[in-house]
């Protein structure tokens, strides 16, 4: 039997929805309404909300001390770059563990998956050493290839997840309809598979552009992306909030922009397979 | 041509054995039905034909031809598969087109083909539609399309009804029964549905844990079970066994008599017993009885019109000549 909802209920449920949404949300509306105050405002107390004398200031003076654009291009090429990297390899990879699985299939997925459990700083002094070694430090190919690296083990998850749900019977009939593998992975698999790697894609894209840690220690000013373009603006003397939240507003618009518009296919994609 | 022959074809899932060394031999052109309980092995030896499925020993010959390594696309067989198994992102035209375009038949002979099958199955309608816009029934007749437009040697059918609910059922197996007297093509179809079995096959194949009980026309197999399993098996209701006493005075182990051939009667019968269950289809009424002396319950199918009720004393009479005589290892006495 369904569930009787009142719509007193109901109403209810909406309000604690919403509260819960603004109150995620509440920091980063601060942070973009902090950019357009003066810095004496952003230290006001007690603080104000809308009301005061809204300029584009901070984002000029940001604009003119340090080059956006270098770090923009730095965080599309790291991000998109490991990413494409990632699923170039996830693929194949996933493939075989959810059409040819072996007895230790489940496993090696779980050893995978185990490796993201390991404090990320644990593993900093040897891959420094190694980036010394091999002249990778701060340069972007050494950030593709690490965070390629660190999120490898979600792309081949959410990859296996999804070829998980294609049915073997499905490709058993390509194959007794003469179909070769290449035909069958052509024709028949990657058009289902679209949308679970279209949505593997996105996520990883935002992981990757929002990766702090390995951006940080790894490069100094040429391959440095946006995130290290916000931690220079966080400096231990002085108070530059209005400018830091400039930079932040700056560095997060590109990745608030392209989830905003693919949160339908995001959602789906994340909750594929929870409900048939 | 369709004559497929399986050559002492065993196979095994690691250490287990699930099909032990058998021979079988299915004529071209005939209606053969794998039928068997759960796990008997039925769909693993359909598979083993189609070369979905490696043997672990044996031959399997297609029309003299040694196929037993060869892939399942060049084997010239098609399959319609329990779940349809149709391409969900492509249209119907697409979906039966698919075989043809990876044998890369002329376009216009596949229009054509399509057209045809799809007349034939009434899909015509519906060629623009995707899978998941169908009934559950036209997705079936999709999947038969696409195993006909193949023209193949011999159609392979996994349990091609069971996901359909009764009504479409019945109606679907006629269908394909009609297809089979057009085309006359060799078709192998399993299930673990008796009746679907006794109603469309040339001939039934019983499987027992991967072993051939009995290969025979469905009457054959009504009528002359080689053993305990078959006779059980085929029919419904099941066969009554009785054991001890009342089989010995026919000189048999167990004795076997079907629901259909016991006469009752409020007055006079060999048996007695006492009705626990009376169920009333209207053409027929099957009680449930609890015989005097028998250890089991008693299945009796008699007329609409008798109208026993649960409680009721009454008289049982096997019919002589079609009591089934078996031994102690379970085969049938001659």
């Amino acid at each position: 039997m369904a569930r009787a909802i009142t719509s007193q209920r109901k109403a209810l449920n909406t309000a604690l929805a919403w509260g819960v949404g603004l109150l995620i949300f509440f920091p980063i509306l601060w942070t973009i309404l902090t950019s357009f105050k003066t810095e004496a405002q952003a230290i006001s107390d007690p603080p104000v909300f809308l009301f005061f004398d809204w300029t584009l200031e901070n984002y000029s003076v940001v604009q003119q001390r340090s080059d956006y654009g270098r770090f923009l291009w730095n965080s599309i090429i790291i991000a998109g770059g490991s990413t494409i990297l990632g699923i170039i390899i996830a693929v194949p990879a996933a493939w075989s563990m959810a059409f040819v699985p072996s007895k230790r299939t489940k496993d090696i997925l779980l050893w995978m998956l185990s490796t993201k459990m390991l404090p990320a700083v644990g593993v900093l002094y040897p891959i420094y050493l190694i980036f010394i070694k091999l002249g990778l430090l701060d340069t972007k190919t050494g950030l593709v290839i690490v965070l390629m690296l660190i999120n490898l083990p979600i792309i081949v998850w959410m990859l296996y997840t999804y070829f998980k749900e294609i049915p073997g019977e499905i490709l058993e009939a390509a194959r007794m309809d003469g179909a070769t593998l290449r035909e069958e992975v052509l024709y028949i698999l990657t058009p289902m598979a679209i949308p679970g790697i279209a949505s593997t894609l996105l996520l990883n894209v935002i992981l990757a552009w929002n990766e702090a840690f390995w951006t940080l220690n790894l490069t100094a000013a040429k391959a440095a992306p946006l995130t290290a373009f916000i931690a220079s603006y966080s400096s231990p003397e002085g108070l530059f909030y209005a400018k830091l939240s400039a930079a932040s507003t700056m560095a997060i618009a590109p990745i608030l922009i392209l989830g905003w518009f693919s949160q339908k296919q995001l959602v789906s994609g994340l909750t594929f397979g929870a409900v048939k | 041509m369709g004559r497929i022959t399986l050559d002492k074809v065993s196979k095994n899932f690691g250490d287990l054995q699930v099909i032990p060394p058998l021979d079988l031999t299915i004529d071209d052109g005939e209606f053969t039905v794998f039928v068997g309980p759960s796990g008997c092995g039925k769909s693993t030896l359909l598979r083993l034909i189609a070369g979905l499925e490696d043997v672990t020993s044996g031959q399997i010959r297609i029309d003299k031809q040694d196929a037993t390594h060869v892939p399942p696309a060049k084997r010239g067989l098609a399959m319609v598969f329990q779940s349809y198994a149709l391409y969900p992102h492509m249209s119907v035209r697409k979906n039966i087109a698919f075989p043809m375009k990876m044998a890369k038949v002329p376009v216009e002979e596949q229009n054509r083909r399509i057209e045809a099958a799809a007349n034939a199955l009434n899909l015509s309608d519906y060629l623009d539609r995707r899978p998941g816009q169908l009934s559950g029934g036209q997705r079936q007749r999709v999947a038969i399309g696409r195993a006909i437009v193949r023209e193949p040697s011999a159609f392979l059918f996994d349990e091609p009804l069971s996901n359909l609910d009764a009504a479409l059922r019945v109606g679907m197996r006629l269908e394909i029964s009609e297809l089979h007297e057009r085309l006359e093509t060799t078709m192998i179809y399993v299930t673990h549905d008796q009746v679907e079995a006794m109603t469309m096959a040339d001939k039934i194949v019983v499987l027992h844990a991967g072993v051939i009980e009995q290969v025979g026309s469905p009457l054959e197999l009504y009528h002359t079970p080689r053993n305990k399993f078959v006779a059980g098996f085929i029919g419904s209701p099941k066969m009554n066994f009785i054991e001890g006493e009342e089989a010995a005075k026919h000189g048999a182990h167990t004795i076997g008599i079907r629901p259909e051939h016991i006469e009752v009667s409020g007055e006079t019968g060999t048996w007695s017993g006492v009705v626990s269950v009376s169920e009333h289809l209207g053409s027929d009424t099957f009680f449930h009885v609890h015989g005097t002396g028998l250890a089991d319950t008693i299945t009796v199918r008699a007329g609409g019109e008798v109208g026993f009720r649960h409680g009721d004393r009454i008289f049982m009479t096997p019919r002589a000549d079609v009591i089934h005589k078996f031994d102690a290892e379970g085969l049938r006495i001659a």
